[in-house]
């Protein structure tokens, strides 16, 4: 009953031309007793680029997981307006059940620092696959939109390719497109250059960059690269301990972080480089 | 149930559970036989004798990919045909331990294949012998992965010996196949010992698995 | 009676058991392929009503003996009114048998498949049935082909025990001649080689095919 009488505080939806495309309203994530996320508040604007940074076990990732594939155990999450952790029950809010998590979720697009390509289907099959399954596209329609986006990517040349044949740094641009092909209204980054060697690491980067200058799409990134988050962000966001210690414009947080954490976090990164 | 009768399933009852110890005792003897058999045909193959190896290894794919039920009819009636003439036990036996020792030798092999290599260079370092690399190196180690297979290979045989009832082994399908042409009655002998089966092929897949991680344990391969 | 006298005069009705093998072969191991996918399937359901039959299902068949299964089909179902001719008692036995371990099989190959595809695809919005048919199902395929030759074989060993409901088999034929004859060696020799030859030059060799297909359709070669 708690639970049912907190929800009450939260708006059914968010109103305005200034509402926040993504938001995080008291959010709360637990693994059993383990408390990942406590009390999270995050908005973020439409065609912001928003980098997540931090220690690993700060809960970074978890901020991008509860979004895509898992649920939260307390506060509320927003997307485009519409409550996505929770859905509207007789004017209150209840929590959301799977068909609901996922017609939000439609709205939302991963891409994963292992790029989990669909290892039976060509490159193209990969950005067809949803389209065509979920949203309902016919062959013809999701395959021009596929091509378009492999061309975007780069990798229009692969198209028949099977991922086992395609490079870390080629199998993360077709991810991309992949995510791209569902037009989602949020893109989620999950250190999708933690994982790829340092040679090919910029094809990637040079993607993401273009997604951020050319189509202003509203993204949310972790990454453990620093030099990349202060180039293209809006605003660089500091976790540490399940919570945002603290936030702001790239060219503050990297060259004057105020708390003590964020000048230990980043002068033992800096070191290390 | 139905026509279920429980005084014709109390009255058979004693008969078919003397009939289990037969089962029992033919599972076990057949299991001897294939555990020491198996080592002989894994370890056949590990010589350096090709010509021995290539025959070990088709007769152990021969064994394996034929019907048992076959092999147990071939063993009991060839022998007759020239002048020996087994037992349906002693057949039964050779057949089912024949049978086993084909897969336990690929269980054997398996294990042995999984102790790496550097253990194998690390006893030719301390040149130990090819006695003492086997029995104080490989084979402790060996064991743990073929432990597995081994437990399962058990309960297999337990659960084949109805093939030897062919031959007129007097084990459980056997004495349910009497019983039942007896009385003309099938419901009842059959029914339990698909019951008897279960009651003794669940808890002892149960302990194998026990058993397994024992082991490990005990060699410390896992805390 | 030299052995090709032998063959002269057996071949033909070993041909045709063989032939009766194949038949129970293929008809039980489509049966045993039907009942693992959705057995299988079942036992990884999250609600235990529906994985509670799968697992009493796959515990008892794989419990008990093919041989008891395939009387109690032959002749204890008829007391409950269901009458099987003796083909399909025979290829039913064995087809539920082995699907109970080929369920299993099914199980572990879904389970292999990487947690990150099962998340793309939910990343994707694709629904649980499409999720498992278009995207777990054909990787978890490959994954489990090579046990299930081992299984098939296992199967088509299976099928030798429905001579003892007169199936007219390959071992059914192999005893009668026997039986007439008394020519032991030569009837059940062959039809330890015939099994053998069925086994190690069809059924191996087709699944070795179709591990590369499978391999090169999901691009792996």
């Amino acid at each position: 009953m708690k639970d049912l009488h907190d929800l009450s505080r939260y708006p059914l939806r968010l109103e305005g031309p200034d509402r926040p495309m993504v938001s995080f309203r008291n959010v709360t994530k637990r693994y059993g007793d383990l408390v990942v996320l406590d009390g999270l508040n995050l908005d973020v604007a439409e065609g912001e680029m928003v980098s997540i940074i931090g220690p690993s076990g700060s809960g970074k990732t978890t901020v991008l997981r509860m979004l895509m594939l898992e649920r939260i155990q307390g506060g509320v999450i927003y997307v485009d307006g519409a409550p996505l952790s929770h859905m509207e029950r007789g004017g209150k809010l209840v929590p959301a059940n799977s068909r609901h998590l996922r017609a939000g979720r439609e709205q939302i697009g991963m891409c994963f620092q292992h790029f989990n390509l669909f290892p039976h289907m060509t490159a193209l099959g990969n950005c067809m696959e949803g389209p065509v399954q979920v949203l309902g596209l016919s062959k013809q329609a999701a395959r021009e939109r596929a091509e378009d986006l492999l061309e975007m990517v780069g990798m229009i040349d692969k198209r028949d390719e099977h991922p086992a044949r395609l490079s870390g740094g080629q199998q993360q641009r077709v991810a991309i497109a992949r995510a791209l092909a569902m037009r989602p209204k949020v893109l989620l980054l999950d250190e999708v250059t933690s994982a790829l060697d340092p040679e090919v690491i910029g094809e990637v980067t040079e993607v993401i960059r273009k997604l951020v200058q050319k189509y202003r799409l509203t993204i949310m990134m972790v990454t453990h690269q620093m030099g990349f988050a202060a180039d293209i962000s809006d605003r660089v966001c500091f976790f540490y301990d399940g919570r945002i210690e603290e936030e702001g414009a790239p060219a503050d947080l990297f060259s004057n972080p105020q708390k003590e954490r964020t000048q230990q976090f980043l002068s033992a990164v800096k070191s290390a480089d | 149930m139905f026509d279920w009768k429980w005084d014709f399933a109390f009255e058979i009852l004693p008969r078919l559970l003397g009939a289990t110890l037969n089962t029992l005792m033919a599972a076990g003897a057949g299991y001897a036989i294939a555990l020491v058999l198996g080592l002989v045909l894994a370890l056949a193959q590990r010589t350096p004798v090709r010509l021995l190896t290539a025959v070990v290894r088709e007769g152990v794919e021969f064994i394996r990919s034929t019907p048992l039920v076959l092999q147990i009819f071939f063993v009991f009636y060839v022998g007759p045909q020239f002048g020996l003439r087994l037992s349906p036990w002693t057949a039964g036996m050779i057949a089912i331990g024949l049978h086993y020792a084909a897969y336990l030798s690929e269980v054997y092999r398996g294990g042995i294949e999984a102790v790496p290599k550097g253990q194998w260079e690390a006893c030719t370092a301390l040149s130990l012998s090819t006695r003492d690399t086997y029995t104080r190196i490989i084979i402790p180690q060996a064991l743990p992965p073929a432990l597995a297979g081994m437990g399962n290979y058990l309960v297999g045989i337990f659960k084949d010996t109805p093939m030897l009832s062919v031959i007129g082994v007097a084990e459980l399908m056997h004495t349910a196949n009497a019983i039942g042409s007896e009385h003309y009655r099938f419901l009842e002998p059959i029914t339990m010992v698909g019951v008897i089966f279960l009651m003794i092929s669940l808890p002892a897949a149960a302990l194998v698995r026990l058993f397994e991680t024992w082991v490990r344990r005990k060699l410390g391969m896992i805390r | 009676m030299s052995y090709l006298e032998f063959l002269r005069d057996y071949g033909p009705r070993l041909i045709d058991g063989t032939l009766m093998t194949a038949a129970q072969f293929v008809c039980a191991s489509a049966l045993a392929i039907l009942i693992a996918l959705v057995a299988g399937l079942m036992k990884l359901a999250p609600n235990a009503l529906i994985r509670i039959p799968a697992v009493v299902y796959i515990e008892i068949f794989r419990g008990t003996s093919l041989l008891v299964q395939l009387y109690w089909i032959f002749f204890v179902l008829p007391l409950f009114g269901i009458t099987l001719e003796k083909f399909t008692a025979g290829f039913v036995a064995v087809g539920m048998n082995l699907g109970a371990y080929g369920a299993e099989l099914v199980r572990g190959g879904i389970q292999s498949v990487p947690r990150g595809q099962w998340e793309a695809a939910y990343a994707l919005s694709m629904s649980p049935a499409k999720r498992m048919w278009r995207i777990i199902l054909p990787q978890a395929l490959v994954n489990m082909l090579p046990p299930w030759g081992n299984l098939l074989i296992e199967l088509l060993k299976g099928t030798a025990l429905v001579s003892l409901i007169s199936v007219a088999d390959l071992m059914f034929e192999a005893k009668q001649i026997n039986g007439s004859t008394f020519l032991s060696a030569q009837a059940f020799g062959t039809a330890l080689i015939l099994y053998y030859l069925f086994a190690r030059a069809l059924v191996t060799p087709f699944m070795r095919w179709l591990e590369r297909v499978m391999a090169r359709r999901i691009g792996r070669a």
